[in-house]
């Protein structure tokens, strides 16, 4: 009767368990009523609880769930939409507050705005620009840590690139601050070139580890065999090595792409003049106390990532984040 | 593998140039918390710890450094228990929207920290405060839990997936319950994946400026705001500078600590 409430609901074991110790029926949900139902027949509640729970998968998968879905999916989720609903409202330009009445103004004015263009354009250009400089970058260092760095060596480069992750976002983006001012140590001056530099420094490390770890994954088998078969270098990369890793370079491009796209901060630090979309959404929240259209605002970098992670979603990157 | 020499010498180039890259900025800053000048100008013209002793001394500095200590102990906890129930909801079973919820874990990392700032910020000032909870620390919590939940989860989905759950159906057939096998059998194994998500969760929400922007009240002060909020100020430089030195060096701790405790395992997410 337990196995068949299970089943009834669909409750096969996850699809990613190993399961060599797991026959077709499942040893527990088998001998569960023989064995605890008389011994657990007036004792404790604790004990019956348990019982419960162990034959009825549907209870505990829910309670599993409850409290996080009731934090993301009903918490976060909502403000999400609470958010897009007020992209919809405007504010009384004179006394500030939100007037809740339907209005397509903002996405008007966000769309026809030549202004707003230019800046939404702008920032998917650094974000890509940033994804591609860090996947130049992050490829061959992973490789070398993966691939050629002897396991013992290998420890210590995961630690050298993990250390720097760590640090402080603003102590990174101080840090080239100092690097970058007119009379710092290679005084390039602040603006958009310095707003790329540092960004793809800071999301570097983002990089490196999710493809630091597909190519771990990669059996070194493979690389030989490609090479029996007469694959120089570069060939075993295009025919081998990429295609496995890919999902993983993805993984790691969603962090560059979305931390990017999103950023104000080290705009504010290092970009002079340049503003990308964040500065647009936080100056509307603040100097200009117009939620509703930073919320319409808010809604390009949104969109922008759905799409992104739902094209990416079919590669399989989405585990590997 | 069969790598051509100058391959191997240009990967391992390629891996000691990136490091440099990644590792100059920082031992700047570190260089640059010694100078004596007040003003920043390179070369430093002489060695100083005045502003160091400053830094220890300045009362904002403590103030910021207790606050975010609070958030992030606050935040962990939550993300703790949070990220290890959908671990396990994830990774043993198999249910109708199971890929929606992954995706959901992740999309408070997966979005911009702008609009995760401003969505929370709104939501907050409409249901909160007509209870007459304004921004606090108490938003600065449940808005850094949001995102660190997906870092225990991470670190939980590998570390369950690598178990099995075979072990804990033995422990079921030699006889004891949900309750004493999660506690005998299941705690243990997964104890150091806690305390490595843990960790991780902490020194993001430690490192978080943008969502505690939209999210901090107007007392409210981590460590990030409070250097944000003095990075412009050109009296505060040598004290900004001590400061951004200081969490270079403690960013070791943590990362050294979740090392050792994910067993000598590589990837640490």
């Amino acid at each position: 009767m337990d196995q068949g409430l299970d089943r009834d609901q669909g409750l096969i074991p996850a699809a990613g368990v190993p399961a060599p110790a797991a026959p077709a029926v499942s040893p527990p949900h088998g001998k569960e009523p023989t064995l605890n139902t008389t011994a657990t027949a007036g004792r404790a509640p604790r004990r019956r609880l348990a019982a419960f729970l162990h034959r009825h998968a549907g209870v505990r998968l829910s309670l599993l769930l409850s409290a996080p879905m009731l934090w993301l999916g009903v918490a976060y989720l909502g403000a999400l939409a609470a958010l897009f609903v007020t992209a919809f409202w405007s504010t009384d330009t004179f006394t500030g507050d939100l007037v809740k009445e339907f209005t397509w103004a903002n996405f008007q004015d966000l769309f026809t705005g030549e202004v707003y263009r230019t800046i939404a354009l702008r920032s998917v250009g650094v974000a890509a620009a940033v994804t591609l400089i860090d996947l130049v970058i992050a490829f061959p260092m992973a490789f070398a840590m993966a691939k050629l760095a002897s396991p013992r060596a290998q420890r210590w480069l995961v630690i050298a690139v993990l250390t720097p992750l760590w640090a402080s976002y603003l102590v990174k983006a101080y840090a080239w601050r100092i690097m970058l001012s007119s009379d710092g140590v290679l005084g390039w001056g602040y603006g958009l070139t310095a707003t790329v530099l540092t960004l793809s420094y800071l999301w570097l490390p983002y990089m490196i580890l999710p493809i630091y770890a597909g190519l771990e994954r990669l059996p070194g088998s493979l690389l030989e065999a490609a090479g029996d078969l007469g694959a120089r270098g570069w060939r075993t990369f295009r025919t081998v090595v990429w295609p496995l890793t890919f999902p993983a370079a993805v993984a790691g491009s969603v962090f560059t792409f979305s931390l990017s796209l999103g950023d104000y901060i080290a705009v504010k630090i290092v970009g002079g003049k340049s503003q990308l979309i964040g500065n647009v959404v936080y100056d509307n929240i603040g100097a200009a106390n117009n939620l509703p259209f930073a919320a319409a605002v808010a809604t390009v970098p949104v969109m922008i990532m759905l799409v992104y992670l739902t094209a990416v979603r079919r590669t399989g990157a989405l585990e590997n984040l | 593998m069969n790598l051509s020499r100058p391959a191997r010498v240009a990967l391992w180039t390629a891996l000691a140039a990136g490091l440099g890259v990644v590792y100059v900025p920082l031992l700047i800053v570190l260089l640059n918390s010694f100078n004596a000048d007040r003003t920043f100008g390179w070369p430093p013209t002489g060695f100083t710890v005045r502003w160091w002793e400053a830094a220890w001394n300045s009362a904002g500095v403590r103030e910021a450094l207790w606050t975010s200590v609070q958030a992030g102990v606050g935040a962990t906890a939550i993300a703790l228990v949070l990220g290890t129930m959908v671990a396990f909801a994830i990774q043993r079973y198999a249910f109708f929207g199971r890929n929606t919820v992954s995706l959901l874990i992740v999309l408070p990392i997966a979005l911009p920290g702008i609009v995760t700032g401003i969505a929370l910020n709104n939501a907050f000032r409409t249901v909160l405060e007509p209870f007459g909870v304004g921004l606090g620390l108490f938003t600065v919590i449940v808005g850094h839990a949001t995102f660190c939940v997906v870092t225990v989860y991470n670190n939980m989905l590998a570390r369950l997936g690598r178990l099995g759950a075979s072990v804990e159906e033995a422990s079921a057939d030699l006889g004891a319950d949900t309750f004493t096998t999660f506690r005998l059998v299941t705690f243990p194994m997964v104890r150091s994946a806690l305390l490595a998500g843990g960790l991780l969760s902490f020194a993001l929400s430690f490192d978080e400026i943008i969502v505690t922007t939209f999210t901090a009240g107007a007392g409210v002060r981590t460590l990030p705001l409070w250097i944000f909020e003095n990075l412009f100020r050109p009296n505060q430089a040598p004290v900004v500078n001590v400061v951004a030195a200081a969490l270079i060096i403690l960013s070791v701790v943590p990362i050294y600590l979740a090392q050792r405790l994910s067993g000598g395992g590589a990837g640490t997410r």
